[in-house]
């Protein structure tokens, strides 16, 4: 292997300034605002982690394109756009944060949303499957601690804990999966995988392997049925790391598995574009993606729970984004981006918004929303933004995203196989997914709000971030081109 | 004609800016409304006035790349039938809005929502992209929810929820066969005139599939029979404008769907389910007509009303001959006046000063000594909806009775009987609503609280659907010189025969 580390070090720079960002976060905290109040030591940390962040998508930006460190990381159209996506959503998230309520340590979680954001970036670019082992458990290791972040609820430590032992599980069978690959190849480069498969694609034992990485896949996209902890989660982890789980890890996720398995075991994919499909990952990633789709939908119209919801919600979404997986070999993966991308912007808002809500009283019930377009306008138009897109209500980004994966899906074989019945399952259930999205807005927008419910004042920051959130949605619905063209 | 497109940006800066005044007093923005309203309606008119017929059919109005990744285009064109059908949704509009002078709350948004609907409708009856017709019409679907749940009246939640998810399902069947033809054809273009280029290469068993889904998905907008049920309760529930509205244009989106989608691109298709969409048409007709017959509810009546009369507009587009699509074109723009004016009496002038809508507590009450006008106008609206000659509904239904007999007489026959039904609902419940008898107050009683008189709005906007429809009725040509030209264009060919009318 040539080992240029100069280069790697080049190519890694968003990375290393997202981590000298969160030391600088931690070391400002210890020393000058240490005697501060809580306030203004949660703003000066989002403040520096924001420009942190920040500067890593500017380098990112600028950074290097190609193979890079003898083939170990891959800056192609997807890395380089999965790493900007993930650094947005990171910071989408830390506006969020900045909305939270007193919360012990507040220089402590912003530092780790940055660790978990370096993860998700570097989890953007592998090709190589010890660096993608690391990369992903760097990830989920800070994303656990945030889950448990809120010591003073019991909650929080469920989350914290159910999410730590479903993730540790997955990320056992994908390492076991792994090991079983590198035995099989003799290699941890997935174009070399991708070589030496080719001679033997029907090996059990290579399908004992990609079924371990399947299911880790579907643990990482919350697809059922690896899906039980994303409700649970979902409900007690404090608001904006539910935002970053549900919104960068996704997209990181979804990026990092697709490259595994396109560019790892293309010939080992089989077909599911008509009805004699050959065995193979992408049968099994249907079944998923069907299982998925029923259950996320279905699920999610007995919720009470709005953040619940969300998560049913998010386990349907991942059905459909598995649909664009599954096409990604021959139509690219642009669909698949776009719409995990804006999935992104509009879960993570919607998180926003309940984050704000929480700051005067307690937001978990649905009907805890009634009557939000009195006592805040401007959270509930952005909850609407969210909330439509979501549903896929054109013309905002949500529809588009839907549309072009469906669109791709269907090119595959037509209706003659599983991929084309998938695409007609996932467009029936969207009119059965607009019951419910429309119960979150029947509440915030049509509902009066409860007695003596007082009026809301959305801190600038948080404010200004929905916004943005809301603001990138209908831009990017209506000119989906922006981010195709990166494609 | 270059100035149609400004209709739909019209009609959305209207909405934002109904949205900004309602913050300063609604007075404001039922003003800005109207002003928008009327803005959009006059381009129409003038567009119409001006309107040269040309043999291709579509004049192109804009036509730029908006995401050349899939072949879609931003692409805006209009032909006589669109043109009508604007100069319908420009005068329902004008007219909703003045039956709506009297909402006071939430005013602003009230209005953004309806006018944010209205450019959705503008940009449906304009889009030569499937794509963008897809957009339009889902955009169009969202505000009705709004509309209803929070300005309606009866059992509105349920209503609105009905109504919106029978729409999207709708849209779904819509999306999934346009999609399937999409990927059939190559994922070359979404342009109509494309698509229906490759769909005559699909094979007998897609254009059956896709013209079933893409057909029955419009239908249910435009309030086929079995799949009617969310079209009464939705208008019931509604506030007045919003059921003129969804009644005068909504239901229109549907069978515009049908027209200029389903029968051009799959016209194989078409002749597979043609005798099927015939009788359920029929048996649309004739059922509604019976149920509105017995129901208590005055706006439940004339809400069957509008379904009975939704299905001439099907029987016109099954029998698909240029007379009978041409009369279906002119049903279109007669029912959706008079279906207008039928709820702007129920909804506004009636309920909104009455409280009631039960046909037994409205005997009581002799409305005709209360608001002669009122019942001046329900009489010449019921009059126009029995199809009587001098109004819209003569010409439109007589024309497609004329064009259906020559497809399938069977069909046809049932139809007429229709017409008679139609007769016997509308003169019962103009019995029971304006002339009943007043029974004799016990001595002693209070005597009735006098009804508020009718205001200048509400008598600028009946003398506006009365004008239309008398105009129509007395002159059909006005409308039948633009829609024929259309439908002898070479998108219609295939399916319509281009035989001679």
């Amino acid at each position: 292997m040539i080992s240029d580390y100069s280069e790697l070090f080049g190519a890694l720079r968003p990375e290393s300034a997202l981590v000298l960002g969160a030391l600088a976060v931690l070391a400002l905290d210890l020393s000058i605002l240490r005697k501060r109040r809580h306030a203004s030591r949660l703003l000066f940390a989002v403040l520096v982690a924001g420009v942190a962040v920040v500067v890593a998508g500017a380098l990112a930006v600028v950074g290097p394109h190609g193979s890079i460190f003898g083939g170990a990381l891959i800056f192609d159209r997807l890395a380089v756009a999965t790493r900007i996506g993930v650094l947005t959503l990171a910071l989408l998230a830390l506006g969020i944060a900045s909305a939270s309520k007193s919360q012990r340590n507040p220089a402590e979680y912003i530092a780790v949303i940055l660790f978990a954001t370096s993860g998700l970036t570097l989890m953007a670019a592998t090709q190589q499957l010890l660096l993608a082992f690391l990369a992903l458990e760097l990830a989920s290791l800070s994303l656990y601690v945030l889950a448990g972040f809120d010591k003073s609820r019991p909650g929080s430590a469920e989350a914290g804990i159910k999410y730590f032992l479903f993730g540790g599980m997955a990320a056992a069978f994908l390492l076991f999966g792994f090991s079983l690959v590198y035995g099989l190849t003799g290699s941890i480069e997935l174009p070399a995988i991708a070589e030496r498969i080719s001679a033997q694609p029907h090996n059990p034992l290579l399908m004992v392997a990609l079924v371990m990485v399947l299911v880790a896949f579907g643990f990482k996209a919350a697809a059922a049925p690896f899906h039980l902890w994303a409700p649970d989660v979902y409900e007690g982890a404090p608001t904006a790391s539910a935002s970053l789980i549900a919104s960068a890890s996704k997209l990181a996720g979804f990026t990092f598995f697709t490259r595994i398995l396109w560019s790892g075991f293309p010939s080992a994919a089989g077909s599911v574009a008509t009805l004699h499909f050959s065995a193979g990952w992408l049968p099994a990633l249907a079944a998923i993606a069907g299982f998925s789709m029923l259950i996320g939908n279905f699920g999610a119209l007995a919720q009470q729970s709005v953040r619940r919801l969300l998560a049913y919600s998010a386990i349907a979404h991942s059905g459909a984004l598995i649909l664009g997986v599954l096409a990604a070999g021959q139509f690219g993966t642009g669909p698949l981006f776009y719409y995990a991308a804006t999935y992104g912007l509009a879960a993570a808002g919607a998180f926003g918004v309940i984050a704000v809500v929480e700051r005067t009283e307690p937001c978990q019930k649905i009907t805890d929303l009634a009557g939000l377009h009195r006592r805040s306008p401007l959270l509930a138009g952005c909850m609407a933004v969210y909330v439509l897109s979501l549903a896929g209500i054109p013309p905002l980004a949500g529809f588009f995203g839907k549309f072009s994966v469906f669109a791709a899906a269907l090119r595959l074989g037509g209706l003659a196989g599983p991929s084309g019945w998938l695409v007609i399952l996932a467009i029936a259930l969207s009119a059965l997914a607009l019951y419910y999205y429309l119960t979150i807005l029947k509440q915030a927008l049509v509902a009066a709000p409860a007695d003596g419910a007082p009026a809301l004042d959305v801190p600038p920051i948080a404010g200004a971030t929905l916004l943005a959130a809301a603001g990138l949605i209908v831009v990017f619905g209506i000119f989906p081109g922006l981010l195709l063209d990166l494609f | 004609m270059n100035a149609l497109p400004c209709t739909i940006y019209v009609s959305f800066a209207g909405a934002a800016a109904a949205l900004a005044l309602g913050r300063r007093s609604p007075t404001a923005a039922r003003v800005g409304a109207l002003v928008s309203a009327l803005l959009a309606w006059g381009i129409t008119l003038v567009a119409a006035f001006r309107f040269v017929p040309r043999p291709e059919g579509l004049q192109t109005l804009v036509d730029t790349p908006w995401i050349p990744q899939m072949g879609i285009h931003y692409h805006l064109a209009a032909d006589g039938i669109s043109l009508t059908l604007m100069v319908l949704t420009g005068l329902a509009a004008v007219a909703g809005i003045l039956f709506s002078w009297n909402v006071v709350e939430r005013t602003g948004e009230f209005f953004a929502f309806y006018l944010a609907l209205i450019g959705g409708v503008f940009g449906v009856f304009l889009s030569a992209d499937a794509f963008l017709f897809f957009v339009f019409y889902e955009i169009a679907i969202v505000p009705k929810y709004f509309l209803i749940s929070i300005w309606g009246s009866t059992n509105r939640e349920y209503g609105a929820m009905k109504l919106v998810l029978y729409s999207f399902a709708g849209s779904a069947l819509v999306l999934a066969g346009l999609l399937w033809a999409y990927a059939a054809g190559g994922a070359q273009s979404f342009a109509i005139s494309d698509l229906a280029m490759a769909a005559t290469r699909f094979t007998h068993a897609e254009q059956v599939g896709m013209f079933g889904l893409v057909f029955l998905g419009f239908g249910v907008l435009a309030g086929m029979f079995p799949f009617h049920t969310w079209a009464p309760t939705g208008h019931v529930a509604a506030p007045t404008a919003a059921s003129m509205l969804l009644a005068g244009v909504v239901m229109k989106l549907g069978a515009y769907g049908c027209l200029r989608i389903a029968l051009p691109l799959f016209p194989t298709g078409l002749l597979f389910w043609q005798p099927m969409i015939a009788w359920l048409a029929v048996i649309g007709i004739v059922y509604a007509g019976l149920i509105a017959l017995v129901q208590e509810d005055f706006k439940f009546v004339i809400g069957y009303s509008s379904v009975s009369h939704m299905g001439f507009v099907i029987l016109g587009l099954a029998a698909a001959n240029v007379r009978a699509v041409s009369g279906a074109v002119l049903q279109m723009f007669s029912h959706g006046v008079i279906a207008g004016l039928l709820f702007a009496v129920v909804g506004r002038m009636v309920y909104d000063r009455t409280h009631t809508r039960k046909l037994a507590d409205l005997r009581q009450m002799s409305l005709y000594k209360q608001i002669p006008f009122a019942a001046t106008v329900f009489v010449l609206a019921g009059l126009a909806s029995m199809g009587m000659p001098g109004f819209s509904g003569f010409p439109a239904e007589l024309t497609i009775l004329i064009g259906a007999w020559q497809t399938s007489p069977w069909c046809t026959a049932v139809a007429a009987v229709g017409v008679l039904v139609a007769a016997a609902f509308t003169l019962r419940v103009i019995q029971a609503s304006f002339f009943g008898t007043a029974k004799q107050p016990p001595a002693g009683a209070a005597p009735p609280v006098a009804l508020p008189p009718i205001t200048l709005p509400e008598k600028c906007g009946a003398l506006l659907l009365i004008g239309a429809t008398i105009l129509i009725g007395l002159k059909p040509d006005l409308l039948l010189d633009l829609i024929r030209p259309a439908l002898q264009a070479p998108l219609f060919q295939a399916a319509l025969g281009g035989g001679a009318p």
